[in-house]
């Protein structure tokens, strides 16, 4: 038992600094990461759910829809990776959820990091394997035919304005993810809101071609917008304005849900 | 006497229930304290307020003679927690484990790695190192639990349950895990439903119920309370219980318990038992068991609250559990 107790403890006296605070979530995103490897699962999700998304829209509605199925991919691959943003963030609240009810989040908070670390690392880890799932999906796309026609400055482009809109739309999973008793409900609130988002916005099927009170919601549904701007920014059509009402969106969806997510969080811990 | 953990008048409400209704406490540095009680009586909401994870609606504690809320950080650098919710990550590996929480305290890469190697050597957990926790035995599983919480070398360490559901063996290891670590000069303040754990390994128990120490004293000290023995029969054919409840009434004059197929009832006088043999003899009762024993805390309990602490309350009446 020589190595279990000693003299003095470890850590510095000190109260966690932004430096101390910024390396804890290093190491919190880390853990995330690496439970990948012990859980093939997710990467499942993380990796053949998009690539599936993509060869069954892409051969399945593509003729149907945008006359081929290279024509539609230009149109509707923009659209699967808003999907895939929006299921993405649901990984935060999953994840926290499962935190939660197994105890780990008690155990973290016990020790002396900064309080807003344990959050801060798992929706970096999420950025990451969003990140992931984009790459991926715009890889599998090019081998299909799709081309990115704004360079890479596009590329970053879009690759940034979906990471400031998923660190805002996560605040939704954060509350779901603090207030549902289970993980699994995280999932099925997941499913029961995210599917009719995004099928009711122009990121599989074109706005006119939709029922007319529909094309309404269409219009303002923060998934057409959003996907409207990653098209504008990867393959044509215009982009100040879906950039900018895509940002005020993931602003509406912050101030919206961050307070109420950061107090039922306080409650619950 | 220097106190590592002091408590004085907490309170804590959740809603309309309430958890803990004015509890004090003083544990003596380097001493095992237990808090004993059933399911739902404010134990695991008294360690989530000592160990600085809960706020107390009223009253103050200090832990190493720091506050608990003024001083949470320095609290937090002194102990380690371990318990039914505070657990381990299932998805990473025992290292990996042990690898955070060295990182998280601000070790480097390397010392963080030889801690956790030698943790998990001094926890008989080497061969499992590279294995996920969730494939981890109920066992191994508090084992590294219980190693997770000494990678900060705590001075206060807190076992909120920390052998419920496990075999018996498992839970001796565990026993003479925490003796080991009482030796080497850490305080334990153990929570736990099992009557015998606080017996085998806390100097001083305080026993809880409905959020309030009803009462506390080392383990002798509670038993001389309950007037001392315990008389039990177990007749050979079960359908002589009636009868031996009848004798052991008359003789005693206590209305004894009946579990299974032993009557037992509490004694104050010795000469009840060969009153006790005779009387049965008289009534042709064969017994498989005739013993006068010291009284366990179980009995101990029953006598101090009027009811047994049920082992395995529903799901849904854990209150400790539901901090809304």
């Amino acid at each position: 038992m020589t190595a279990a107790t000693l003299a003095a403890p470890l850590a510095p006296a000190r109260r966690p600094g932004l430096v101390a605070g910024m390396r804890h979530t290093f190491t919190l995103a880390w853990r995330s990461l690496v439970q990948i490897k012990h859980n093939p699962m997710e990467l499942l999700d993380l990796s053949i759910q998009p690539v599936m998304f993509v060869l069954l829209f892409t051969y399945v509605f593509g003729t149907a829809i945008a006359g081929s199925p290279g024509d539609y991919l230009k149109f509707a691959l923009p659209g699967i990776i808003v999907q895939n943003a929006f299921f993405a963030t649901m990984t935060t609240g999953f994840g926290l959820n499962t935190d939660l009810t197994k105890g780990v989040f008690d155990r973290l908070r016990a020790l002396p990091v900064a309080r807003w670390a344990p959050l801060a690392g798992r929706i970096l880890a999420d950025t990451v394997k969003q990140a992931w799932s984009v790459a991926l999906l715009i890889g599998v796309g090019m081998i299909l035919g799709f081309r990115v026609n704004h360079g890479f400055a596009g590329l970053l482009a879009a690759f940034l304005l979906l990471l400031v809109f998923s660190l805002a739309a996560s605040w939704i999973s954060v509350l779901v993810g603090v207030l549902v008793s289970e993980p699994d409900k995280v999932q099925i609130f997941g499913f029961m809101v995210i599917f009719p988002l995004t099928f009711t916005s122009n990121a599989f099927v074109p706005t006119d071609k939709m029922p007319s009170w529909l094309q309404h919601w269409v219009e303002i549904n923060p998934a057409t917008i959003l996907a409207d701007a990653l098209r504008g920014l990867l393959v044509s059509g215009p982009v100040a304005g879906p950039v900018a009402r895509s940002l005020i969106w993931a602003g509406v969806l912050l101030a919206v849900f961050a307070p109420p997510a950061v107090r039922a969080l306080r409650r619950r811990v | 006497m220097t106190y590592a953990i002091r408590a004085e008048g907490l309170v804590r409400r959740f809603g309309a229930t309430t958890a803990l209704a004015g509890v004090d406490l003083a544990v003596p540095t380097g001493t095992v304290f237990g808090l004993l009680g059933p399911n739902g009586a404010g134990k695991t909401t008294a360690v989530r307020v000592l160990a600085t994870l809960l706020a107390a609606d009223e009253g103050h504690a200090t832990v190493g003679g720091y506050d608990v809320r003024r001083d949470a950080h320095r609290v937090r650098q002194l102990i380690g927690l371990t318990g039914q919710y505070a657990s381990v990550d299932e998805n990473l590996t025992g290292t990996e484990n042990l690898l955070l929480i060295g990182r998280l305290l601000g070790l480097s890469r390397s010392d963080a790695r030889a801690r956790a190697r030698a943790l998990l050597a001094d926890f008989q957990l080497t061969d499992a190192a590279e294995r996920a926790a969730k494939t981890y035995s109920g066992g191994m599983r508090r084992r590294l639990d219980l190693a997770a919480s000494l990678v900060g070398r705590p001075q206060v360490l807190f076992l909120d349950e920390p052998t419920t559901g496990l075999d018996p063996r498992s839970r001796n290891e565990l026993w003479d895990i925490v003796r080991d670590l009482v030796a080497d000069g850490v305080t334990v303040l153990l929570t736990t439903q099992y009557l015998e754990e606080a017996d085998q390994l806390a100097g001083e128990i305080a026993v809880v119920d409905h959020g309030r120490v009803i009462a506390q004293g080392t383990p002798e000290e509670l038993k001389a309370r309950t007037g001392g023995q315990v008389l039990a029969v177990r007749p050979t054919d079960p359908t002589d219980l009636p009868t031996v409840v009848a004798v052991a009434t008359e003789v005693t004059g206590t209305a004894p318990e009946v579990a299974q197929t032993t009557v037992t009832v509490p004694v104050n006088d010795p000469d009840v038992l060969p009153a006790m043999v005779r009387r049965l003899d008289a009534a042709e009762v064969a017994v498989a068991e005739l013993a006068l024993r010291g009284a366990s805390l179980d009995e101990v309990f029953l006598s101090l609250t009027g009811h047994r602490a049920e082992q395995d309350a529903p799901a849904g009446t854990d209150l400790e559990r539901i901090p809304a």
